[in-house]
């Protein structure tokens, strides 16, 4: 809220002047966020009040314009030699009104300017304030004679916006009458130096939307006494005000109204007050409605005023029905919930409880009498209202918040008081006083709790004086075992103080943080990285080396990207979770796999002019899966009982980390050494055997036809038996629709389904030199590879170290439907030199088994 | 006959004169020293060291020669075999030194030349510098926490002291998955790591848990509605605010230097009280070093610790988090939060593996 610092510093008994700096600085220690500090009355030069003499409409142009005769004071002697040369001068030059002789005969004059004006919500004797040539306003605006409008304009006739009192620019500032004289110093007449804080207390604090919580702050914070607005002087009642029913007491526990008859209409409100308005960012409007703003403001607690005349029948207070409606003060009509809390009277609902007034029971310019209102709110209720009608009006932010259930009396009194004195009201001697709110209970604790919390040694009587000081009424004692205890009734505007805890952050923060000291607690033996993040971390690092870089795409798709990836109706990866309230309501699902946002990714590198990528993404995929129970609420008074929590933990889908690659354009680029190659189906295997290898294990490796791949260049990726993913060239038709390059390949796998190993076993190497035999062997086109490379290992036995596919041949040579791999066989005894005749046996051995499988022949 | 024998042993003893030798090996000299490069060399050798060479012929001349005369010629002729061998010898350790440095000098080659066929990968910065903070923890005897994105709001919100009206929970500010009734929201800190450990983990935890987190801002220059945190979590007998400053005081200077250190402004959270908000103090600050705002912090709300199971009259904690994007952005001057979201390679590639 905004609030002027001179309005603060009145409830406070400062000896000394203090800056607005020092009261930044306690704010700031206190918790209370400074968003700006604004100094207003930055205006120098002449600015005097003006009564406006003569109004000339001038009709020639587009929009109304006035042109004013204003008294600026009177002359004497000395005024008129000072202002004879400019102002008066150009005066008289205009229209020769004002003599020089005249004045010099020392009878006091009329002194008048003409002023060119663009608002019209004054008349002709109104007081208003004048910046005279030679004025230099907020924003260095400087006010010069000149001509505008066909007229010589001396000066501007000002709004509370151009001096710099906040931002009503909807007309001219019109002082009420009796304020001041024409002539007077305008700047002390509006009292206008000051500075404005912007603060946002913590919401947990709704005391401190006032300047009853925010002086009272201060007050602890520069240890001062307080002087509390909301003391004053509440008579016993004769009567009701009105009579009222509170259907509902839990939406409201308290509901106080007081009537103020013979008010007058017309009473303007005084500047004092308005000022404090427009400073505090709020527009004046008229006394009844002014004067509930500024008790709102000053003690925190809002208040409406009924306009009594339109209010037929007893007042209740009860939810809403289905189907009932409400025009509020907006003009917007409402349909209101049966959550909703409400005033009603015979005609219905009359107000939105604590968030809005109704328009038919509005203070209107000819309301003599009303019915001021202070209630107590159910602050979650009135929460739930204005999030719902998505009314954020100053009330309902400060009933949500909590306000005083004790302030009642008191804020619709102060609000009486300044209608009788300011609009000459009468105050009924009635007054409706439905529900009591008790006290809350006392919070106990241990004496030395904030010292051993913060880890300080208070001095003695800190902890009792911080919560005296905050309002608590505190008592101390001492328990059977002989700790000192504290018992602490938190004040009735503290609804946040229920516990231990609560009342060692008010001694702490008190006493200030920075008293805390800063010291390392004493270290435990951790365990260091597990097993898993390990590896996590080991292949983010070998795909980056690797040369893919990695990006975090968002998790949410829309339901047609499965279509674009092809994938078959009754496929897993289609089953996802629902995001209820999603940012763009297309993409309204968690994905199940990364490729949807690594493929968004790669068409955006691409459209910006970067054709070569590799980009990697490790992440969680949400699964949707069966369907699951609802998550229990096992409430939180206490560990949950097990299997609440595992009803809990059930309920959360299965959301495993994957790891996905996805490449465009080349892999080796091209460059002065020569041409590049594309990335190929090869390199998006070869990122899962990578992957694997990081992780300390390996993946076997078959051919699939799994969308969204191409049907023959799609590898099926298994661990220990189990299909952990896919990798290969992304289908021709996939990638026309998601309007990708041609022969983008990609690779994905679960993470968390590789194998955990812990410790890798030595291999066992032999000193003895080795035998290199090569074989070509023949086999049917369609005998994967591997599974020859498998045969050879599993023929050649122990002796076979290695074994290296080094040409593939497909052609005349060997016929149609054939091809020829051919190896380079290492063969290495681990206790022996090998001899030619044992390694040549090893490899007859090994081509046998090879030929027992795939009928192989040997190439010639 | 003898006419012939005297003529041979006539040109024998001319052959043999020390003129004659002193001549050939001069003559050798000569050539060898004329050799511009090792061919030449090669190709002027037979005259001087080949059979046909006046010296090997001087030394065949020798038998001829009387018994007496014998020694001092072979004498004679060795010297002058060995003068033109060093000469030889020298003159082509010279011309191999001087082909050598020729061949090296040819083979240079322009080494500013480019060779990024493969060009080199990156690791996003939020994750290595989620990887840095974790270390920083873990060399503190810390162990590191993970959970689930989409969690069950009880791990969210109400086992971390958010009262059912709460307004955080609401669907301005959380996204909420699943039926209307599964209670399911996606995590919108990674404090709910915090309440599983507590529950799962025995006495005394301290963790620290980086991960991705969810909150329904419109993606603009400062905000986004996938952002990363670390938290961290300490639980044990006698933990003090103290602590948590020393901690915090730890942590700022392994990420911003020796000189930086943190303060504390008194805030407002569901889940520690009393809470606190950290500036950190930041030497390389833009204009210079000042504090800036970092995260928030406090000790663990007893309501926390009682709904996760943990007895807050036997046991105190206390509890941090930082949002991960905006420490990049001051600390490696990102200026706008899209950057890190996007995936544009040119912006992730220069960060390398270590941001």
């Amino acid at each position: 809220m905004r609030v002027p610092v001179s309005w603060l510093t009145e409830h406070l008994e400062l000896d000394d002047e203090v800056t607005p700096d020092t009261l930044v600085e306690a704010f700031v220690n206190l918790g209370v966020e400074v968003e700006s500090v604004e100094r207003v009355g930055d205006v120098t030069g002449p600015l005097v009040v003006g009564r406006v003499a003569e109004i000339e409409e001038l009709t020639e142009f587009k929009k109304p314009i006035r042109y004013c005769r204003v008294e600026i004071g009177e002359t004497d002697s000395d005024e008129a030699e000072a202002a004879s040369s400019d102002e008066t001068g150009a005066a008289e030059a205009e229209d020769g009104e004002a003599s020089g002789a005249e004045v010099g005969g020392g009878l006091p004059k009329p002194r008048t300017n003409g002023i060119v004006c663009g608002a019209t919500n004054f008349a002709e004797g109104d007081l208003v304030v004048v910046a005279l040539p030679g004025a230099t306003l907020p924003g260095d605006f400087t006010i010069g004679e000149r001509k505008t409008y066909g007229r010589v304009s001396q000066g501007m006739i000002c709004s509370a916006k151009e001096l710099g009192i906040g931002e009503d620019h909807s007309g001219i500032l019109v002082l009420p009458p009796g304020t001041a004289s024409p002539g007077d110093d305008a700047r002390e007449i509006l009292d206008l130096d000051d500075t404005v804080l912007e603060l946002t207390p913590t919401p947990d604090r709704g005391y401190t939307l006032s300047v009853r919580g925010l002086a009272r702050e201060l007050s602890c914070a520069l240890n001062v006494p307080f002087g509390d607005p909301a003391k004053l002087d509440v008579p016993e009642p004769e009567g009701e005000a009105w009579p009222v029913r509170v259907e509902d007491p839990q939406g409201c526990p308290r509901f106080v109204l007081r009537r103020v008859t013979g008010l007058d209409a017309g009473a303007p409100t005084p500047w004092w007050i308005r000022r404090r308005l427009l400073l505090a960012g709020m527009r004046p409007i008229s006394l009844a409605v002014d004067v509930t703003n500024y008790v709102m403001l000053e003690l925190g607690h809002p208040l409406h005023a009924f306009d009594t005349g339109a209010i037929k029948g007893d007042i209740v207070v009860r939810r809403a029905e289905e189907g009932e409606k409400l025009t509020t003060l907006d003009d917007a009509e409402r349909a209101l919930d049966p959550d909703d809390v409400v005033i009603a009277d015979d005609t219905g609902v009359i107000s939105l409880a604590g968030t809005m007034g109704g328009a038919t029971t509005e203070i209107g310019t000819d309301s003599t009498d009303v019915l001021l209102e202070a209630a107590h709110w159910d602050p979650a209720s009135i929460s739930r209202t204005a999030r719902r009608h998505r009314l954020f009006s100053e009330a309902a932010k400060r009933f949500e918040r909590f306000t005083d259930p004790q302030l009642c009396e008191a804020a619709v009194e102060r609000a009486a008081k300044l209608l009788r004195q300011h609009g000459d009201g009468s105050i009924q001697p009635g007054r409706t006083v439905v529900g009591e709110v008790g006290s809350a209970p006392a919070v106990t604790m241990p004496i030395n709790l904030p010292d051993r919390v913060a880890g300080v040694r208070y001095e003695r009587g800190v902890t009792v004086g911080r919560l005296t000081q905050i309002g608590c009424k505190v008592a101390v004692d001492t328990a059977d075992d002989g700790t000192t205890l504290v018992h602490a009734v938190p004040p009735s505007w503290r609804s946040d103080l229920t516990q231990p805890a609560d009342l060692v952050e008010e001694v702490l923060r008190l006493e200030g943080y920075d008293s805390i000291p800063s010291e390392l607690p004493p270290a435990p033996a951790g365990r260091g990285l597990t097993e898993a993040q390990r590896r996590e971390r080991a292949v983010s690092r070998a795909l980056a080396e690797a040369g893919y870089v990695e990006v975090l795409p968002f998790p949410f798709v829309s339901a047609s990207v499965w279509d674009e990836l092809a994938l078959p109706a009754d496929d897993a990866r289609r089953r996802t979770v629902e995001v209820r309230n999603p940012l763009e309501s297309d993409k309204n699902r968690l994905t199940t796999t990364l490729l949807p946002g690594l493929l968004d990714t790669v068409q955006r590198n691409i459209s910006r002019g970067t054709r070569d990528v590799s980009l990697f993404h490790i992440g969680q995929v949400v699964l949707g899966g069966d369907d699951r129970a609802a998550a229990p609420d096992p409430g939180v008074d206490g560990r949950p009982e097990p299997d609440q929590l595992a009803a809990l933990e059930a309920a959360v889908p299965e959301q495993p980390r994957h790891v996905a690659v996805v490449l465009a354009g080349q892999r080796l680029r091209d460059g002065w050494w020569g041409t590049g190659e594309p990335a190929g189906w090869a390199d998006a295997i070869q990122a899962a055997r990578l992957v694997a290898a990081a992780a300390k294990t390996e993946l076997q490796v078959e051919a699939a036809d799994t969308l969204p791949w191409h049907p023959g260049r799609c590898a099926r990726l298994i661990a220990d038996g189990e299909t952990v993913g896919h990798a290969g060239e992304l289908h021709p038709k996939v990638l026309e629709a998601l309007e990708l390059p041609k022969r983008t390949v990609a690779m994905e796998l679960n993470l968390d389904g590789l194998p955990l190993r812990e410790v890798r076993p030595a291999p066992s190497i032999s000193a003895f030199p080795p035998v290199l035999l090569d074989v070509a062997l023949v086999v049917d086109a369609d005998v994967p590879s591997a599974s020859v490379a498998t045969a050879l290992r599993d023929g050649g036995g122990e002796l076979l170290e290695d074994v290296a596919l080094f040409d593939l041949y497909t052609g005349e040579q060997v016929g149609e439907g054939k091809r020829s791999l051919a190896y380079k066989l290492r063969f290495r005894a681990t206790d022996r030199t090998l001899t030619a005749e044992e390694a040549t046996e090893a490899r007859d051995a090994a081509v046998a088994v090879v030929t027992e499988r795939f009928g192989a022949t040997l190439r010639g | 006959m003898s006419e012939a024998s005297d003529n041979q042993s006539a040109s024998g003893e001319e052959a043999l004169a020390p003129e004659t030798l002193q001549a050939a090996v001069t003559a050798a000299e000569q050539a060898f020293a004329a050799a511009a490069d090792l061919d030449e060399l090669a190709s002027v050798k037979p005259a001087h060291l080949g059979d046909q060479a006046p010296v090997p012929q001087a030394r065949r001349a020798i038998g001829s020669l009387p018994k007496e005369a014998k020694a001092e010629a072979g004498k004679r002729v060795n010297e002058a075999r060995q003068a033109v061998q060093t000469a030889y010898d020298e003159r082509l350790a010279v011309l191999k030194v001087e082909r050598d440095e020729k061949v090296l000098a040819e083979e240079a080659v322009d080494v500013t030349l480019p060779w990024d066929r493969v060009p080199r990968g990156a690791r996003h910065p939020v994750t290595t510098i989620a990887e840095r903070i974790a270390d920083v923890f873990v060399g503190m005897g810390y162990e590191v926490a993970e959970g689930p994105e989409l969690e069950a709001e009880w791990f969210n919100f109400d086992a971390l002291n958010f009262g059912k009206d709460h307004p955080a929970r609401q669907l301005a500010d959380t996204f909420h998955a699943g039926d209307e009734d599964s209670n399911l929201v996606l995590r919108t800190h990674t404090s709910p790591v915090q309440a599983r450990t507590l529950l799962h983990r025995d006495l005394p935890v301290y963790i620290v848990c980086p991960g991705r987190t969810f909150r329904t801002d419109e993606l603009d220059a400062t905000h986004t509605p996938v952002f990363h945190q670390v938290e961290g979590l300490a639980v044990d007998k006698g933990l003090t605010m103290a602590n948590l400053r020393g901690t915090l005081d730890a942590f700022a200077k392994a990420i911003f230097g020796e000189e930086s250190g943190t303060r504390f402004r008194p805030h407002f959270f569901p889940f520690t009280e009393p809470s606190a908000e950290v500036d950190v103090w930041f030497p390389e600050k833009k204009g210079g070093a000042g504090w800036v705002e970092w995260g928030g912090c406090g000790m663990v709300n007893p309501n926390v610790l009682r709904a996760c199971g943990v007895d807050p009259e036997i046991y105190s904690g206390f509890a941090f988090g930082m949002g991960l994007e905006r420490t990049l952005m001051f600390r490696n001057g990102i200026p706008d939060m899209r950057d890190m979201v996007e995936g544009d390679v040119r912006f992730t590639a220069p960060f390398g593996t270590e941001a």
